[in-house]
């Protein structure tokens, strides 16, 4: 029985923290952290799968063009090559998130260097690996391919725009104004576990074990790919070793898997290489953003503008979202923002790790630094001053704003010095030393979402849904969520994920899966509860359940009386997301230490306070926030994609070329969580965490750089070479 | 990755004629060769594994130095109680290079010979004289942010990536070479070469000839700072990096053993940046002058061109450094 919940009104009741197990918000260890540092959690090519052939990507040396010819004669005879396949249903492309149909496909047309245009199969991977490298293609090279998204007359993304005002005039009669333009190279999602699928028939049933974020859309791009029924098909993803936006949509070693499956009648496994999986599958766009802010003589904002220039494929809707937290995180009457898309032959640009704030944020929160300089005033106490009443372009209230308190209480606990600030004021033997602090906000997303719940006749419940564990703590808090409903602890609690013959939701992915498909677990829950209060004869209101038993003491097993009880829970956001501007605010400081002599930036501590509804589980939800602060050292100091300015391939394609940052990177880490109740983001009031903890921290430790050492830098990454040109002597 | 043969050497003399031949390689740790091998960089036919040769210890010389096993890996190197005594530049060296697990792994010998890390010599889809003789140079109008700005050519701009051989060079180690020709001594100075018309020649080692030990000169003692100049702080290879050992008498040097990493396609030794400072008392304007002398004949490639002041700026860190901790 399913029971159909659609949100049109925000839900202040707090049923949630009427429940009397007590274990939902609890810093409870994963559920399947000991398989997963056992190795017994088996990832996606880990399946023992008879009788399995091995599949390797071939990839294009050309940027644009088309293969003319392959010559499989030129490996079918290599030991262990069983087949070639350059089925024009080949993917070319990774989906884009939630895209729910199939990306690109037809291997024959080239768009970027490093493109699948085939994939070898042979007995072994090595066998397979070698004879994808002797492949003999030909190709029909296209000149001319623009690479450099500077060159190239960009497209304006409409519905980004905004016009309000008149800036220009704000500009002119601000008392103090800041007009600077930012830079961030590309980013890789860089998760651990590579992409990789294993496909096998039986009849014409598809099995597919694959390292995927959001099933329920993976299955529509797979079955649109494939031509097939998605009742035919089932996919399998029940640990996913990082995500990070890289496996939203299903790339193409997923499709290749199956199609090679389909041409040799036997299972297959394509595992890509880290180098593919760098080269293949999704960018973070560079970005440059022109920031033009006008304040009065408190430093209030007149005039805000953001406008920023990203790129992608020709054919590809994503354009990196970076105004998303502009539009509502200052106020300012005068507004002027705009997102222009280059198109350009470097590999497909799509979702990595909170795309838009990720990377806007930290340039709104440098210029934010420059104008708190010019306008002598705290920067804390500047960005307080202009948290707006409501959402200063729509005209909508907030669901919740923690801004305020993130800022206050992030700087108590970190011990800003309130105040005037100027550079160069403390120096250690070599090191200048530094604070910055910045603003974090990310948009609230959450979608419909679906969950079973069965509390067995045994007294203990098991949780289904298709949604994904990316290494987040899925698993655990949907226990928590039934546990604290149902009154068990939740090690009797079994949850079981990542398989499309589950109730379907949304994944992980743009933090929305705690939020949307706890949803879904709360309300399987609440209506197993109407259903024991109606045994008891009592509401469900009056239904206390505790460690198995009513407050009467009559056992859940006596109540159930040998039967299984299932409900499936189904989330659907209503009316209230047109009522509302939701959003996870925060608060980053930040203290670094730069070299004199060699421009090198270390952190030596960070502290991030942040507000996103109620947390499930104290533990995850911190660890999601070191984890967000790590990628912003990496977003601040290191991390750079490269493209060869020739022919556009990405030059550093593996994990010591590409710098993300290592423990010694990532100092002692703080984490404020600012507890609240929301009760217009979801039925559980819980907001999305795994993004905010990136959104803005870079900018606090670029702020640190120009308060330790005097170098105001307004490129991303920040690394030596960067610093040593700006500072000065 | 190419199917290939694996034999275990039996013998040092069986590994020079195993190795001789054109299609054949020795592996030790293999953690640079391996790597290469999948990326089909490295396409053996024969893999002579020399692990079991001996080569292992870790002793004292007649003359009071030390020999370095060429099969001791860089952990049991970095952590021996002599080397951190009397060679702290080339514990402190070798810990700033890789990770624990690569260093638990790989062997003195093999970190000799590791291959350059530049971007188009590792991808075989691309042009690189150093791969693939008379292709082309990628790198050169292209990405070179860690290239070489000094002894480059039109041919290669590749560096010598590693950390030890740079603080072996400030020690004037010398390196033991066997082969099928008998046995031979090659200061570590000697033993890389520039890439000149021949970049696929990155050091002196012969067909059939492998390293079996390195020697440390007896201990000289003064004040020995490796310093390693990178974007993260660990696991990445250097922008710039100098190995010093300094010794100041009556405040003036006398004693100014430098070496250079990240500069060039081999550890960077100028005896006149020595000559320059020697007898003299430390100054500003003294460290300029050495600089000078070292980057006289540098050249950037554009990306690369802050090499050249970062590594002026990086001297005077480590001399100014050296002559506070001597004072």
């Amino acid at each position: 029985m399913t029971v159909h919940f659609k949100q049109d009104k925000p839900d202040n009741s707090n049923r949630l923290d009427g429940m009397k197990q007590g274990v939902l918000g609890k810093p409870l260890p994963r559920i399947e952290g000991l398989a997963k540092v056992t190795g017994t959690a088996p990832y996606a090519a880990e399946y023992p799968v008879e009788n399995c052939a091995e599949g390797v990507l071939v990839t294009a040396t050309i940027t644009r063009g088309k293969v003319t010819s392959i010559d499989r004669t030129s490996v079918l005879s290599m030991p262990g090559v069983i087949a070639v396949v350059d089925d024009e249903k080949l993917c070319t492309r990774a989906a884009q998130g939630t895209a729910n149909e199939a990306p690109m496909q037809g291997p024959a047309q080239i768009c970027y260097w490093g493109q699948p245009i085939a994939l070898v199969i042979a007995e072994t991977f090595e066998q397979a690996r070698d004879a994808a490298k002797h492949l003999t293609v030909e190709y029909l090279e296209v000149d001319g391919a623009p690479l450099d998204p500077g060159a190239v007359d960009p497209e304006e993304q409409d519905d980004e725009t905004v016009h309000q005002g008149d800036l220009a005039n704000a500009m002119a009669e601000a008392a103090h104004s800041v007009d600077v333009t930012y830079t961030t190279k590309g980013h890789a999602s860089a998760a651990m576990e590579p992409h990789s699928a294993i496909a096998q028939w039986d009849g014409n049933k598809l099995t597919v074990h694959a390292s995927l974020q959001m099933l329920n859309y993976n299955i529509a791009e797979l079955a649109d790919a494939l031509d097939m029924e998605e009742d035919n098909i089932r996919l399998i993803s029940r640990f996913v070793g990082g995500g990070f936006g890289s496996k939203l949509g299903i790339s193409e070693e997923v499709v290749a898997a199956a199609l090679a499956a389909t041409q040799i009648g036997r299972p297959v496994r394509v595992v890509q290489s880290r180098q593919q999986v760098f080269q293949t599958v999704m960018r973070r766009s560079e970005t440059t953003q022109r920031l033009r802010l006008a304040a009065d003589s408190n430093g209030k904002l007149t005039g805000f503008g953001h406008e920023a220039l990203v790129s992608n494929l020709p054919g590809e809707s994503f354009a990196e979202p970076v105004l998303q937290s502009s539009h509502f995180l200052y106020g300012g009457e005068n507004r002027e923002l705009m997102l222009k898309v280059a198109r350009i032959h470097r590999m497909t640009a799509g979702s990595v790790r909170a795309p838009g704030e990720a990377v806007g944020m930290p340039a709104l929160e440098g210029a934010m630094d420059v104008l708190a300089e010019k306008a002598g005033i705290d920067p804390v106490e500047l960005r307080l001053r202009n948290i707006p009443e409501k959402n200063p372009e729509e005209d909508l209230p907030f669901s919740s704003h923690k801004l305020a308190e993130c800022l206050k209480q992030g700087a108590e606990a970190f011990g800003w010095e309130c105040g005037l600030r100027k550079p160069r004021q403390r120096r250690e033997g070599e090191w200048w030393i530094g604070t910055g602090m910045a603003s974090a906000a990310r948009v609230h997303n959450i979608a419909e979402a679906k969950a079973r719940v069965t509390l067995k006749s045994d007294g203990t419940a098991l949780v289904e849904t298709d949604m994904t564990d990316i290494g987040t703590g899925t698993y655990t808090i949907l226990a928590q969520i039934a546990g604290e409903m149902l009154g068990l602890d939740p090690e009797q609690v079994l949850v079981e994920l990542g398989d499309t013959r589950h109730p379907r939701g949304p994944g992980s992915g743009g933090s929305w899966g705690a939020a949307s498909t706890g949803s879904a677990v709360y309300i399987a829950c609440k209506a197993i509860r109407e259903e024991l209060a109606a045994k008891t004869g009592a509401s469900e209101e009056e239904l206390e359940l505790r460690e198995g038993k009513t407050a009467t003491g009559e056992t859940l097993t006596s109540l159930l009386d040998g039967k299984d009880l299932a409900r499936e829970g189904h989330y659907e956001p209503g009316e209230i997301e047109d009522d509302y501007t939701a959003s996870g605010f925060g608060a980053f400081f930040a203290e670094v230490r730069v070299n004199h002599y060699t421009g090198e930036t270390r952190v030596d501590r960070m502290l991030g306070a942040f507000g996103f509804g109620r947390v499930l589980n104290a533990k995850t939800a911190r660890s999601q926030c070191i984890g967000g602060i790590t990628w912003s050292i990496g977003v601040a100091l290191t991390e750079a994609l490269e493209f060869d300015p020739r022919d556009g391939h990405l030059v550093n394609c593996d994990l010591a070329e590409y710098h993300v940052p290592v423990h010694r990177d990532v100092p002692d880490v703080e984490v404020v969580l600012v507890e609240e109740r929301d009760g217009a983001a979801s039925p559980i009031q819980a907001k999305g965490i795994g993004e905010l903890g990136m959104c803005g921290g870079a900018a606090a430790i670029a702020n640190a750089i120009y308060n330790a050492c005097g170098a105001r830098i307004y490129d991303y990454p920040m690394t030596p070479d960067r610093v040593l040109a700006a500072m000065p002597d | 990755m190419r199917p290939f043969q694996y034999i275990r050497a039996p013998s040092l003399s069986e590994t020079s004629k195993l190795t001789a031949g054109e299609d054949a390689l020795a592996i030790a740790g293999g953690t640079n060769l391996l790597d290469l091998m999948k990326l089909q960089v490295e396409t053996p036919a024969l893999l002579a594994d020399i692990n079991r040769l001996g080569f292992s210890e870790i002793e004292d010389t007649d003359d009071g130095g030390l020999r370095l096993g060429a099969l001791a890996t860089n952990t049991e190197t970095a952590v021996h109680p002599r080397v951190r005594a009397d060679y702290p530049v080339l514990a402190r060296a070798i810990l700033a290079g890789a990770t624990q697990q690569l260093r638990n792994k790989a062997t003195n010998g093999g970190n000799l010979c590791q291959r350059t890390r530049c971007f188009y010599f590792t991808n075989i889809d691309q042009p690189c004289n150093k791969r693939e003789p008379g292709s082309g140079c990628g790198a050169i109008d292209g990405i070179a942010k860690l290239h070489a700005v000094l002894g480059t050519s039109d041919q290669c701009i590749a560096t010598y990536p590693g950390d030890m051989a740079v603080a072996l060079s400030a020690l004037g180690a010398v390196v033991q070479i066997s082969g099928d020709k008998g046995e031979r001594s090659v200061p570590v100075r000697d033993f890389h070469l520039l890439p000149g018309d021949t970049p696929w020649i990155e050091n002196v080692l012969e067909a059939g000839e492998i390293i079996t030990g390195i020697i440390l000169p007896a201990p000289v003692g003064g004040t020995q700072i490796y310093r390693k100049v990178r974007e993260r702080s660990s696991y990445a290879f250097a922008l710039v990096s100098v190995a010093a050992i300094i010794e100041l008498t009556d405040g003036k040097f006398s004693r100014a053993d430098l070496a250079f990493g990240g500069l060039a396609h081999k550890p960077w030794h100028d005896p006149r940046v020595e000559e320059v400072l020697l007898g003299q008392h430390p100054s500003d304007a003294l460290i300029d002058k050495a600089a000078d002398i070292l980057l006289e004949d540098a050249r950037g490639y554009g990306e690369n061109d802050f090499k050249i002041p970062l590594t002026r700026r990086t001297l005077r860190a480590v001399l100014t450094q050296a002559t506070e901790d001597a004072a």
